[in-house]
């Protein structure tokens, strides 16, 4: 047996308890409670808070003498404003409560009403749906971003931002689409179905999931505050002495991921414990679904290498603040520093970003083949794998660096090896596929997509691993062209998948196919037209993030611009589908409408509060398709006929 | 029948990608150095054509033939379906061994072509034949440059343009870089502020210059012919307009040009800090005349800085 979902009642009958509260303000209906206008008026009360103290205690303390720029002040600004939010939405009311000897109000009623999306919710439900909203605000304003960065590189020579604006856009976009691409599947689509998956009634921590939602709209916040503090120079990689040299606007990137990067601990940890604590009985390793381990291996990624993220933002900020010189050369520092930290953080990040995806298409494979998941330990195998190989491989981003020079066999070694877990995924792809009778519905063509896209960016980045070719393509728009392709083309793309797939559980409503289908060949053929010049445009000579560029490569960079343009459309057709698909014209979804075997299907929709009546039992493998007399993946303990999704 | 398919397509996409393509990948084959990183990317490029082709084939096959549309049984779930040990073993079998041919390959030419044009550091366990030496003598400030021998040229990038010293001509300091044929160049790579990335696309070399370390690099010139130096590393504003171009001259016109410049420059080298290997940023620094100081203006404009470079 697991760990029952029942929180312990009480230790010792006749113990004296501590004081209850009555009212939990977070769950209180009405105004007069705790939401996210009182989040936005406590965030800018902090923000004028921090701003004052920072200048009460350091005025005068400039970094730039004599421009009354107070770096100080600017960060505690944003840190109180930080601080304000979190606490105006009640994500801190449990632990200051328990800090000041109350037993905070337990048994909270759980709102009903639609308000309850804009609450500190405790329903990972709720959460998951609040992340949906989260990360396309995120994706949408970094879409802006890029559509800019793509028409100032219409002309070689014509400038359409001056070149001060357009680096600082080109860094926030980079920043803001890397910070969402942590959180784009685990956030909406691991919150909701990870406890669907297996067997739960809730997250480990749920505190600690909504805390983690809430504190990653606080780092929406931050990094775009970085705008209006005059914006920042250094790409998303923040490179030391430049990020020193920065103006206040550094601090939005520093201090956002830090931020950012405390959601990512926290939802890292609780996903991670619930896994491996909350699985229903049964549910052994070897029966837990791909999803669920992809979203395993990406939560011990998220607790494990995002620490190193957030000790360097912050000696950047000291830096930046009280002078020190973690990163200054001069001073005893070392620019290198910034460079190992990061990447230390950096590369396991893009895993983050690829390992949800792959679990994703694993999950969605079987349903739409009607096939039993082709080997399915090497796919665990190769997460796990790629999960563990990506600490060892970071120096590869800095093999023209300098540092550690000899090292770079070992770490072109290890860059190549991870090649290896990562082409499992295709075995267990490839094989799946085989001889299946394919459903090609709009998850399946997402899919399908990924395999095509990531095929493209897998094998370039072998290409890029390899430093004497790394010393033609390093830091130009070959290694652009890489990571979109395995970003966008595949994390994106199955995320895509994931929402056509599950938003009818997730909302009861059926994504419209036939617009779906346009938004998918838009997106499809115009992201590959937008970014396979890019490898030629690289391997013609083309740095990165240039406001100039070579006069005979105008034709090219016109023709992914023009196709990028496109590609914005098509995201307008995605927004388009959604709101006809949610609020125009909904359709019901039938209660199983992909004929899954998966168990977030087979629990009532919409899904209870407790998820599951009782925590059922789990009898065999998933994925046992094609296998008509198999037994059910779950007993769910309800009497048959009773299942409420057919009422 | 799939698999001839594939075998086809891939020896005959590989010979076209060899025969047609390859002598077009970059970057080039200016120097020993660039043709040895463009094999190396022609030989990756035919592992990639296989790949590609492959599990392009296995998904066109896929939505062709296992639809379902076509009809036919349901396919059968159980065992077989779940796993195939030929598939599986041969799979990881061979994914392993192109991985580790492939690391082993790069290591090769890594390690024969010194560096491979990349920056090794200050002190670079590859390196060729007479360039330690010549870099050691270079280090006293008085060595002097013979053809046959290895030239050192030390680039400084600041905010927002590299500058090139000559350490075996005086030491002087130029905006235009120009490298003889025929030798091998050690370029030394430093920075004034920020990191910045000094890339000479058709000579094969990228090196990262760091204030206050030593990026050494190497290459070695084949024929005459002209270059782009481009900053590969985000250093700023200007980052984008962060360019020059260079020329590799014949060995006597390079000896003419730079004893000339030499000649020319000796008023401004004088006023110049000692050759170094690195330097902090001063208002009277190594910039080329870029922070003139005060009213003492020893550098000449930047047009006039330099003799005029001869057409090869
Ligand atoms: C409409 C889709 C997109 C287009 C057209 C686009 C275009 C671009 C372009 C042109 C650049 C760099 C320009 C330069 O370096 O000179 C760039 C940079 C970048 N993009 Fe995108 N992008 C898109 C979506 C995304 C997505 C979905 C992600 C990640 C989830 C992403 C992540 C990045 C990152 C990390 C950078 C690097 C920024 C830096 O240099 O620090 N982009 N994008
Ligand atoms: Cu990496
Ligand atoms: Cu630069």
């Amino acid at each position: 047996m697991t760990i029952s979902a029942e929180r312990p009642v009480d230790v010792v009958a006749g113990a004296p308890s501590l004081p209850v509260s009555k009212v939990s303000w977070t769950q209180r209906p009405g105004w007069v409670s705790q939401h996210l206008g009182t989040a936005v008026v406590m965030g800018f009360l902090g923000y004028v808070f921090g701003h004052w103290l920072g200048n009460y205690i350091a005025s005068g303390y400039t970094y730039v003498q004599n421009t009354g720029q107070n770096n100080i002040a600017d960060t505690l600004a944003l840190a109180f404003m930080v601080l304000g939010w979190l606490l105006g939405i009640g994500a801190l009311n449990y632990p200051l409560l328990k800090i000041v000897g109350r037993e905070p109000a337990e048994e909270e009623i759980p709102i009903k009403h639609w308000s309850r999306f804009f609450r500190f919710s405790l329903d990972h439900k709720v959460v998951g749906l609040q992340y949906v909203v989260g990360v396309l605000l995120f994706m949408f304003t970094g879409g802006l971003l890029a559509m800019a960065v793509r028409a100032e590189l219409l002309s070689p020579t014509f400038h359409l931002f001056s070149a001060d604006t357009y680096i600082k856009i080109v860094s926030e976009h980079g920043t803001v689409m890397m910070m969402m691409a942590t959180s784009i599947i685990v956030g909406p689509l691991g919150n909701y179905f990870v406890p669907l998956m297996i067997g739960a009634r809730r997250m480990a921590f749920p505190r600690i999931e909504a805390f983690s939602f809430w504190i990653f709209t606080a780092g929406y916040m931050v990094i775009f505050a970085a705008l209006p503090y005059g914006g920042f120079p250094t790409g998303w990689t923040g490179y030391a002495p430049l990020q020193t040299q920065a103006g206040p606007g550094m601090i939005g990137y520093l201090l956002g991921f830090a931020v950012i990067g405390t959601g990512m601990i926290a939802s890292g940890f609780n996903i991670g414990v619930t896994i491996i604590n909350y699985r229903a009985p049964g549910l052994t390793w070897n029966r837990i679904p791909v999803f669920v381990w992809s979203i395993l291996a990406t939560a011990s990624l998220l607790t494990l290498a995002t620490p190193v993220l957030f000790v360097g933002g912050f000696l950047g900020l000291l830096d930046k603040t009280v002078q020190t010189a973690f990163y200054v050369n001069e001073h005893g520092g070392s620019a290198y520093l910034w460079q190992n930290l990061f990447w230390f953080f950096g590369h396991p990040e893009v895993y983050i970003m690829a390992l949800p995806g792959f679990g994703i298409a694993g999950e969605l494979l079987p349903v739409f083949t009607r096939k039993p998941l082709f080997a399915y330990k090497v796919s665990a195998a190769g997460m796990m794998g790629v999960a563990l190989l990506s600490f060892f491989v970071w120096q590869h981003h800095l093999f023209q660096s300098g540092i550690n020079p000899d090292m770079r066999p070992l770490f072109m070694l290890t860059t190549e090896l991870i090649s290896i877990p990562t082409g499992f995924i295709y075995l267990v792809g490839l094989g799946t596929m085989y001889k299946a009778k394919i459903r090609f519905r709009l998850p399946m063509m997402f899919v399908m997509a990924l395999f095509f896209n990531f095929l493209i960016g897998g094998v370039t980045g072998v290409f890029l691993s390899d430093v004497p070719v790394n010393v033609t393509v390093h830091g130009g728009f070959f290694v652009l062209a890489h990571f979109h392709y395995t970003i966008m083309g595949g994390l994106l793309f199955a995320f895509m998948a994931g929402l056509y797939y599950w938003l009818p559980k997730m909302t009861g409503r059926m994504m419209n196919e036939k617009i779906g289908k346009w938004h998918f060949w838009t997106m499809f053929i115009f992201f590959n037209l937008t970014f396979f010049p890019m490898f030629f445009i690289g391997l013609l000579g083309q740095p990165r993030r240039v406001f100039e560029y070579a006069s005979n490569l105008q034709g090219l960079n016109d023709f992914a611009s023009i196709s990028a343009f496109l590609l914005g459309v098509s995201f307008i057709i995605f927004a388009f589908n959604l709101a006809w698909s949610m609020w125009i014209n909904p359709v019901k979804a039938p209660a199983n409408p992909w004929d899954s075997l998966g168990l977030e299907w087979q629990t009532a929709s919409p899904v209870p509060h407790d998820n599951f009546e009782r925590i059922p039992v789990i009898m065999t493998d998933p994925y046992r398709y094609g296998e008509p007399d198999a037994p059910a993946f779950a007993d769910l303990g309800v009497a048959v006929g009773s299942n409420s999704h057919e009422a | 029948m799939f698999w001839t398919a594939w075998a086809i397509l891939s020896v005959v996409g590989d010979i076209v990608v060899w025969v047609f393509v390859g002598p077009h990948t970059p970057p080039g084959a200016l120097t020993e150095t660039a043709k040895s990183d463009q094999f190396d990317f022609n030989v990756l490029l035919m592992f990639a054509v296989p790949v590609l082709i492959g599990v392009w084939m296995w998904l066109a096959f896929a939505i062709r033939f296992w639809n379902v549309k076509r009809g036919g049984p349901d396919p059968v779930g159980g065992e077989a379906a779940r796993n195939n040990k030929v598939a599986q073993v041969s799979w990881i079998g061979i994914t392993s061994f192109v991985v580790l041919f492939l690391a082993g390959f790069g290591t090769w030419a890594l390690v024969v072509d010194h560096g491979s044009g990349g920056g090794e550091g200050p002190n670079p366990v590859w390196s060729p034949a007479g360039a330690v030496k010549a870099e050691t003598a270079a280090a006293t400030g008085n060595s002097s440059w013979k053809v046959g021998e290895p030239l050192v040229v030390q680039v400084i990038a600041q905010q927002w343009r590299f500058t090139y010293r000559y350490p075996q001509f005086g030491g002087f300091e130029s905006q235009q870089i120009n490298i003889p044929a025929h030798t091998t160049i050690v370029f030394n790579v430093t920075s004034l502020d920020v990191i910045h990335d000094f890339w000479a696309y058709q000579l094969g070399v990228k090196a990262d210059a760091n204030p206050g370390i030593n990026n050494v690099a190497y290459t070695e010139t084949k024929g005459t012919g002209s270059f782009v130096v481009r900053c590969a590393e985000l250093c700023g504003i200007w980052h984008g307009g962060m360019f020059n171009y260079g020329k590799v001259l014949s060995q006597s016109a390079f000896q003419n040009w730079a004893s000339s410049t030499e000649a020319a420059n000796a008023q401004n080298t004088k006023f110049l800090p000692a050759f170094s290997w690195t330097y902090y940023p001063s208002a009277n620094g190594a910039g080329g005349g870029y922070y003139p100081a005060g009213n003492l203006t020893p550098y000449s404009p930047s047009e006039t800085y330099g003799s005029a470079t001869p057409a090869s």
